[in-house]
Parts: structure tokens; C-alpha cells; sequence
């Protein structure tokens, strides 16, 4: 499903003109909704244009929100490349913080030249080996990974649980269980006294090596191939099998970074409500950009401008923040029933 | 385990399996028509909200039921046009239509968290099990009771009608379907119809009956669950029924251990349903027999 995308997204500005319309009508169809349920939805945009723009710290908040998204969006893109549909970027995303935590619970004593790689590490791991479960079910044709990534999503979150509900509870916060604080060496780096954090250039690096490795590289070459045809790729010898668990262990690898800067950066601590569906948010980022890594960086902001706005209802008009999937899922809608019916669309 | 629990985890095995198995033959009969829709989470939790939210507004739950069937058949719709009449890709579709579910029944129920309701009325069958059998056993709301039969009519409607043969038929081969005359695209709207109102009713019966709440997100990926029994049943209704009883029993004795005050965290029991539906996914591939619709999943462009 994504290998039209590529094409499409050569025409940047025509894309860019296209998709402000279909962010017009959705954003419209929305305003009746919130209209309807006695909302304000002018006032609303207003606000989160002054938020956003008015300050360089409302802008930054705009970088921070996108960090994750970038992270999941490859952990969908890449496994996109073979065919493979990875929606449980969440739950390798809560692996990724949990194996990361349990870094900085043993390393808390050393310098932050240990500290940090060491949690970086641990993050990738955790959240690569999350992934490594749909890859090998899928490799060995048991079970197909859409399902069972969407499964794991809801285990992960509750292995955090259980870790701070039990072992790893701060001493200190007896009504809100968390882990305790990390140390000053296990946290990431911020800049220009914003949350801004070096997982934002982790991210980008991220995302230029993705674009490196798929435009300039065998592998890219190769995984273009299975995505094609799989069976046509195996004849021609490429491995596909190690392939599978190679791409979903990356892609796990890279939506745990994003766990690893949430715990590390973000929270400082391990909590339970880490993510408000960055993994999913990532997966639709990564299907609207055509997997492509210009797509993945224009879409990931756009969606963080979106989020602000689920941001200041849930702020100043006391909505939940979980209504922001109502703007998010019209614009997909609109976006799905406009592509031209091909015979292509399988 | 004492006999009490026992009673105790089958009486609420049926309670917490009836949903499941509402949403599974919904499901089912989507498949059937070649169409996966992973939306069956949002669908659900609307379902849920709006029973919720009527009920809530109108002290009447049987209207608050009929706004849930409604409010899924409409949303499921809105899925059908995109993957039936626009071709949409149906994984795609599905999950912006989870999301969709997740946003709007957020909107529709924040006004009503912490709101009292009845609940369906629990109904005592004439000559059916003594009064107060295992604490609630043969008390239950009507739609305990028509859920196997509606699983039976779901499987002769797919088996013994014509409609349920055309309906198959696009299923397996729409392009065969349509050299018999058939309409593939009305047949797909009618199944995607009715699995939008089966979606809106298990999601009302599990504000309606198991929770009397609502909280966001509250349906936790039963609709996954529901989308794996499908497989699991191997797109059979009969076989629907026992595996929402199993992991209707799952559900039920992790709720009965927890009363009963096993030592065993809560969290861990949490994970029993996702697990045992991967073990039995993992297992049913193992067997490696697919009874999957042979057009399940893909658009249908039309015949040359």
C-alpha cells in the first residue's frame, strides 16, 4: 500500500495544497461537532495559533510532541518497506522506557558518559526484542503481525504497571505510583531552556539514516524487492525470513528510542500513562507520508500542530484530549476516500 | 476452587462473553463478505458511549441500546463507503476508524463520567433454573439470553439463505459473484451494515450491563480480541459462541481471583486475555488450515 507513495510525494507543493484542503474540511467538520457538543471551536484554533506561534517556548512544545511521532512513524515506515504492517509502535514504545528504566535503576552510580549510551541502548533493545515476537510469528507464518502487534500493545503498558506498581516504586510518591527519579546523568539533554531534548536529534538521525539506507543501500534495494513480491524476492535469494526479524527488530528498536527519551527526558521517572498513542498517531503518519522519509518529517509536524489543538481543549475547555482523534481520523477519512480508485489500491 | 467460584466465573463468564460474542459475529459476517474491518474497537466504544449517554439522558435502556445499534450501523458505514464504494484500503480505513470511534465517544461520554444508570433490566425466565441459582445464573439481561440465538440465525442466515450464499460468494470470489448476476458492493454494505449494529450493540452491552459506567477507552482492545475469535471460530458463528464463552471465562475468573484475593497481581491477570488469544492464534497456525474467505481483505476493482 505504500508504493505509490513515493511518487506522490515528488510533487511537494502540489501535496502541500492538497492536504491544506483536506485539513480545511476536516477541521470544518470538526467545528460542528465541537459545536454541537456546546464547544467552542474558533476560539479553540485561536488559541492554539497564539499558543504555537505567539511564543519560542509554545514553538519548541511544537518540537518536543513531534520527537516521538518521528520515532513511531519509522517503526511503521520501515516494516511498510517489506509489506509488513507494524501497528505496535506503543507498546515497543513502553518496552523501550521499561528496559531503559531498568538501566538507569542498576548504572544510576556512573557518569553520564556510561549512563546515557548504556540507556540508549537498552531503550532499542527493549522495545527491538517487543518487536521481535509479531516478527518471528509472522517469519514462521503462525500468526500475522497486524494482529498481533495491536495484542501486545495492551501487555506492554501493564508490564510498566506491574513494575512500578511493585519493584520499582518510588518510596517517595505513596498516591501516584511511579519509579524514582532518575539521576542527573541519565537524563537526556535539553536545549534553549525548552523541553526540547537530544531525542530530537536522535529522531532526525534516525531518519536520515532510514533515508540513507533505503534510497542508497543493498538492504533498501532488497526490502524494495520483498515488498513487491516476497515470493519473487525469495527465488532471487534475498533472505527474506531474516529480513522480517531484521526490519521488526530495528523498527521495535527505534519506537523504544522514543520510550527511552519519554522516561529519560520528558518524565524523568517511569510512569504508567507514558504515551497518549504515539505508537498509533505514528503508524497514520507514516501511512500518509507514503513511508517516505520527506513525508514522515512534514506529516509528524503536522500532526504535533494538530495535537496542540487536542492540547488547549483539554486546557481550556476541559474536553479530554482523546477528542483530538476525531480531527486526526476525519482528515485520514477524507484522504482515503480521495485516492483515485485504482486497481493498485489493494 | 470452591464450588461458589466455579458458579461465580460461568455466570460471568456468560456476562463478560456475551459482548464478545455480539462483536465477533458481527465480525464474522463482514469476513465472510471479504471485508476486515479493524475498526471494531471504535465501533464498539461508540456503542458503548451512546448506550451510555442515552440511557443516561432518557432512564430508558432499551432506547439507549437502539441509539447504540444505530450509532454503529451509521459509523460502520461510514467504513463501507471507504472500502467498499471508494476501494479504500481496508486495514487503513479500519484503524483511522478506531481512532475515529476513540475521539468521538471521548466527546460523546465526558459529559456523562460519573453519571448513574439502571442498566438492562434483568429478566427471570418462566420455568428456566431455580431463583438465586449461583448467585444470578438464569437472571440476566435479554441480550444474555438472545445471544446464542442470534449466533444460531447468524449461521442460517450465512448457510441455509441465498442472501447468505451471495453473501458468501462475494467473499470468496467477487468477480464469479458478479458473472452470476450478483451486486458485490450492495451485498458488502448490507453485511458491513450489520456488523456495524451487532459493534454498537456489544459495546452497549458492556456499559449497559458489566460496567454501569463509562470511562474513555473503556472497551481495553476487546475489539482485537473479537477480530481474533473470528479466526479462531474459523468464520463460523457455532464456533463463535464457545470461544466468547472461553474468553469470556478468562476475563471472568481473573475478575473472580482478584475477589476471592489471590495473591497473584493484577496486572499479570490483565495480560491473560491478549495472551491466550495469541496462544490460540498461534496455535491455529499451527494447524495452518485456512478457512479465511479466499477474497478476504481485498478491494474488489470490478471485472474487465
Amino acid at each position: 500500500m505504500q508504493r505509490d507513495g513515493a511518487a506522490r510525494w515528488r510533487w511537494l507543493p502540489a501535496r502541500a495544497a492538497n492536504f491544506a484542503s483536506v485539513a480545511a474540511i476536516a477541521l470544518t467538520a470538526f467545528s460542528v461537532l465541537l459545536i454541537a457538543a456546546g464547544k467552542n471551536p474558533l476560539q479553540a484554533y485561536v488559541d492554539t495559533i497564539v499558543y504555537v506561534f505567539g511564543n519560542a517556548y509554545g514553538f519548541s512544545e511544537l518540537l518536543v510532541r513531534m520527537t516521538p511521532l518521528l520515532f513511531t512513524a519509522i517503526a511503521a515506515a520501515l516494516p511498510a518497506r517489506i509489506g509488513l504492517i507494524n501497528v505496535g509502535g506503543e507498546g515497543q514504545l513502553y518496552m523501550g522506557a521499561w528496559l531503559a528504566t531498568a538501566g538507569e535503576l542498576a548504572l544510576h552510580d556512573h557518569s553520564a558518559f556510561v549512563v546515557l549510551p548504556a540507556l540508549t541502548v537498552l531503550g532499542f533493545l527493549g522495545g527491538g526484542l517487543w518487536g521481535l515476537i509479531p516478527a518471528l510469528l509472522r517469519a514462521l507464518r503462525l500468526v500475522n503481525e497486524t494482529i498481533s502487534t495491536l495484542l501486545l500493545n495492551y501487555v506492554a503498558p501493564l508490564i510498566v504497571s506491574l513494575f512500578i506498581f511493585g519493584p520499582w516504586r518510588s518510596a517517595e510518591s505513596s498516591s501516584y505510583p511511579q519509579s524514582p527519579a532518575f539521576v542527573d546523568a541519565a537524563r537526556l539533554p535539553t536545549f534553549f531552556h525548552s523541553r526540547v531534548h537530544a531525542g530530537l536529534i536522535y529522531a532526525l538521525a534516525c531518519l536520515v539514516l532510514y533515508w540513507l539506507v533505503m534510497t542508497r543501500t543493498r538492504f533498501g534495494l532488497e526490502m524494495s524487492a520483498i515488498g513487491g513480491n516476497p515470493e519473487a524476492a525469495r527465488r532471487l535469494g534475498i533472505p527474506v525470513f531474516r529480513y522480517i526479524l531484521a526490519v521488526m527488530f530495528v523498527a521495535g528498536g527505534v519506537a523504544g528510542l522514543a520510550g527511552m527519551a519519554e522516561v529519560a527526558a520528558i518524565q524523568g521517572r517511569l510512569v504508567s500513562e507514558l504515551s497518549p498513542g504515539y505508537g498509533f498517531v505514528g503508524f497514520l503518519v507514516s501511512w500518509l507520508a507514503g513511508a517516505t522519509a520527506s513525508g514522515i518529517l512534514v506529516m509528524s509536524l503536522l500532526f504535533a500542530v494538530l495535537s496542540s489543538v487536542g492540547d488547549i481543549l483539554q486546557i481550556t475547555q476541559g474536553l479530554p484530549f482523546a477528542v483530538i482523534n476525531i480531527l486526526l481520523a476525519g482528515i485520514l477519512f477524507i484522504v482515503l476516500g480521495r485516492r483515485p480508485i485504482a486497481g493498485a489500491a489493494r | 476452587m470452591s464450588g461458589a467460584l466455579v458458579l461465580g466465573v460461568v455466570a460471568s463468564a456468560v456476562m463478560s462473553g456475551t459482548s464478545l460474542l455480539y462483536a465477533t459475529l458481527g465480525e464474522i459476517v463482514g469476513e465472510r463478505a471479504g471485508i476486515v474491518n479493524l475498526g471494531l474497537e471504535g465501533i464498539m466504544l461508540i456503542g458503548a458511549a451512546t448506550g451510555f449517554a442515552v440511557t443516561a439522558l432518557t432512564g430508558q435502556p432499551y432506547v439507549g441500546l437502539a441509539a447504540a445499534a444505530t450509532a454503529g450501523t451509521a459509523v460502520n458505514l461510514i467504513f463501507a463507503y471507504l472500502v467498499v464504494g471508494r476501494r479504500a484500503n481496508q486495514l487503513a480505513s479500519g484503524l483511522t476508524l478506531m481512532f475515529f470511534g476513540l475521539g468521538l465517544s471521548a466527546l460523546e461520554g465526558r459529559p456523562f463520567v460519573g453519571a448513574l444508570i439502571a442498566g438492562l433490566p434483568k429478566v427471570r425466565l418462566p420455568g428456566l433454573g431455580p431463583a438465586g441459582l449461583g448467585g444470578g445464573f438464569m437472571n440476566d439481561d435479554i441480550l444474555v439470553y438472545l445471544a446464542v440465538p442470534t449466533a444460531l440465525l447468524i449461521w442460517w442466515l450465512l448457510f441455509r439463505t441465498t442472501w447468505g450464499l451471495r453473501l458468501r460468494a462475494v467473499g470468496e470470489s467477487p468477480s464469479a459473484a458478479v458473472a452470476a448476476g450478483l451486486d458485490p458492493a450492495r451485498l458488502q454494505y448490507q453485511a458491513l451494515g450489520l456488523a456495524g449494529l451487532f459493534g454498537g450493540i456489544a459495546g452497549a452491552h458492556l456499559t449497559l450491563a458489566l460496567t454501569l459506567t463509562w470511562a474513555e477507552g473503556m472497551t481495553a482492545g476487546r475489539g482485537f480480541i473479537a477480530i481474533a475469535l473470528v479466526i479462531f471460530a474459523k468464520w463460523n458463528p457455532l464456533w463463535a459462541i464457545a470461544g466468547a464463552l472461553l474468553f469470556g471465562g478468562a476475563e471472568s475468573l481473573q475478575l473472580q481471583l482478584q475477589a476471592a484475593g489471590a495473591d497473584v497481581s493484577p496486572f499479570v491477570m490483565n495480560m491473560i486475555p491478549y495472551l491466550l488469544t495469541l496462544l490460540v492464534l498461534i496455535l491455529w497456525g499451527w494447524n495452518r488450515q485456512s478457512a479465511a474467505p479466499a477474497a478476504l481483505g481485498r478491494s474488489f476493482v470490478g471485472v474487465e
